[in-house]
């Protein structure tokens, strides 16, 4: 019953961020240089005035700021994101057609940054002043300091120029018209650049944390205690300590969500890969604002889901958790 | 003071930190007197590879541009840039995290909703979409950067003045009647400093990603060279052309891992006690 509660009072905290970042949204498609008419005229080749205020009128353009505030809020609700005059879609369906691999990429990269660091960080801990020690936690340094497309880019010129080991864009091979599992194992072949690149940046965040959380939950009494009544290190190390140092970790991972979203820009900018963040980079070289501030909206949602489930795998890991906020 | 520059000396990372800044401040500072030039005037044949003309020691770019003018001058644009969106963000966040600190209560609720709501919205995309409506320009990216990095400082500040305002001294400067803006800024401030320093270090060092990550979009001002810029435009010759990606990001990220270095030894010289928890 008190999950529940609780599950139902995040899901209104997330209803009311949601709502929050529509409104803000809306003040930056406002914000957004030219006058969406004007724009709206040009496609139609013609600019006369009177035109242009028949335009305004159509679209409620010339309607005061709360009424078209309404008018964006009603027509969202209605999955209507605007149209994109450039593209001759509506913006909601070409998000829509890029989503799924934007979640393929960001979920393979999140999963894989998660696991990577906790294992590099527990060697590390457990290792601790030794040279893996060491090694692990320049690699970390030196990977936290580095641009995520430099990475990218210097992934290709290593993997797929110099050795050709994997493809470096795209998501499937073109004309190759796989089916079944064998379109699968290429979507994972293209997929292994990208979401390692992607994921590199955090595993060094998450590395750092997990060997500095480790480390202080080693020190406490109850592992004393542990080790006084005879347990293996190992069984320490893995049902004592690890068990109370992940959590610091999962609550960066969902702060973090939102840095891996906006990571995907820049990878599928690189990778050539079909999502969302390579469709906001085009929209960006079109200056088309409608698709830019969608997929803003569309990938500030995703963060917000990305908080819930931590949330929830949150209250799977710590029962004690204050089922009260 | 001379017990913190010993700490931190003795910290080998910081001093590698150090060093490295060091040349690459001074880079910055020469820039206009060893490549007098204008980074983006031709100057050679395109795609000179490095080493192989004299003078050109990082060769030449896809329109004949000296690569080695690019970084020298690009090194200026990162280290304004994450400076200076630093400061901004310190002057957004300070403020906010201080009221919410200080006053608690209703001001603490509704201040940290606020910040907890720039917190939720993926940065990068938000710094994208804020350069974008402002048109790429100098003052645009700084803005951008220093509005999507400010919750940290306020969470920071807030956490601080949460503490220190139940210590006695500021107790008994309430009681004396000095007004809240002297207690926060004569009293508090200075004793919650060490911590804002190291976060503002680690700060420009991700301001200078983020810097670099925008130009590489081609969000950058596009009178002025930067090391993303370098790389964005030489992506797409990669293949024939490493050098003119390869050696802007090891600029960026000697200069990021520099400015890391320094935060952490910062860290451990003015918090000892934190230092031995072991980051």
């Amino acid at each position: 019953m008190q999950t529940l509660r609780y599950i139902l009072m995040r899901l209104a905290k997330a209803a009311v961020i949601l709502f929050a970042i529509v409104i803000l949204n809306f003040c930056l498609i406002h914000a957004a240089p030219g006058d969406p008419a004007a724009v709206m005229a040009g496609e139609a080749g013609a600019s006369d005035e009177l035109f242009l205020q028949q335009l305004r009128e159509k679209f409620g353009l010339d309607q005061p700021f709360h009424v078209q505030l309404w008018k964006y809020v009603s027509g969202l609700l209605q999955l209507d994101m605007g149209y994109s005059y450039r593209q001759d879609a509506p913006v909601w369906d070409l998000i829509m057609d890029r989503l799924p691999a934007t979640l393929l990429l960001t979920g393979a990269a999140f999963l894989l940054s998660i696991l990577l660091g906790v294992v590099a960080g527990v060697m590390a801990a457990v290792r601790v002043g030794k040279w893996a020690d060491t090694a692990i936690t320049v690699a970390a340094l030196l990977l936290y300091a580095t641009p995520l497309f430099w990475v990218a880019l210097m992934a290709i010129l290593l993997f797929s120029v110099q050795l050709g080991w994997f493809p470096s864009y795209g998501m499937e091979s073109i004309g190759s018209e796989l089916t079944g599992l064998s379109y699968w194992l290429d979507v994972a072949h293209h997929l292994v650049l990208p979401a390692t690149t992607l994921g590199l940046f955090f595993t060094a965040i998450y590395t750092r944390m997990t060997r500095a959380s480790f480390l202080e939950t080693a020190a406490e009494d109850f592992v004393k205690t542990a080790r006084a009544k005879g347990l293996s290190e190992g069984k320490i190390a893995r049902r004592h300590i690890l068990r109370n140092a992940i959590l610091p970790v999962v609550t960066l991972a969902g702060l973090q969500a939102g840095q891996i979203v906006g990571g995907a820009v820049l990878t599928e900018t690189v990778f050539a890969w079909p999502g969302i963040g390579r469709l906001m980079f085009d929209a960006l070289l079109q200056r088309d604002y409608n698709v830019l501030l969608g997929v803003f909206l569309i990938s500030s949602a995703m963060v917000l889901l990305f908080n819930l489930i931590t949330d929830l795998i949150y209250l799977l890991v710590d029962p004690r958790i204050e089922l009260n906020t | 003071m001379n017990g913190f520059m010993k700490q931190f000396l003795r910290n080998k990372g910081a001093v590698a930190g150090l060093i490295l800044l060091s040349i690459v401040v001074i880079v910055a500072v020469i820039a206009p007197f060893i490549y007098p030039q204008s980074p983006w005037t031709m100057v050679q044949r395109p795609f000179q590879p490095p080493m192989e003309l004299d003078g050109f020691w990082f060769g030449t770019d896809v329109l004949g541009r000296d690569i080695g003018a690019g970084l020298a001058h690009g090194a200026r644009v990162s280290l304004i840039v994450g400076l200076v969106s630093t400061l901004v963000a310190l002057l957004i966040g300070l403020p906010i995290g201080a009221l919410a600190g200080y006053f608690g209560g209703i001001w603490d609720d509704i201040l940290m909703r606020f910040t907890e709501f720039f917190q939720t919205i993926p940065s990068f995309a938000l710094a994208i979409v804020i350069v974008a409506i402002l048109q790429p320009s100098l003052s645009g990216i700084v803005l951008a950067i220093s509005i999507v990095s400010w919750p940290p400082v306020a969470r920071l500040v807030r956490g601080e003045f949460l503490s220190l305002r139940s210590r006695e001294y500021v107790q008994a400067a309430i009681l004396s009647g000095l007004s809240p803006m002297n207690i926060i800024f004569r009293q508090i401030l200075p004793n919650a400093i060490s911590p804002i320093i190291v976060l503002a270090s680690l700060m420009v060092a991700s301001a200078i990603l983020l810097e670099s990550a925008l130009s590489f979009l081609g969000l950058g001002d596009p009178n002025v060279m930067s090391w993303g810029y370098m790389i964005g435009a030489g992506r797409t010759v990669l293949r024939q052309a490493w050098w003119i990606c390869v050696f802007p990001g090891l600029a960026i990220l000697f200069t990021v891992l520099a400015l890391n270095l320094i935060g952490e030894g910062l860290n451990d010289a003015l918090n000892p006690r934190l230092a031995r928890k072991g980051r």
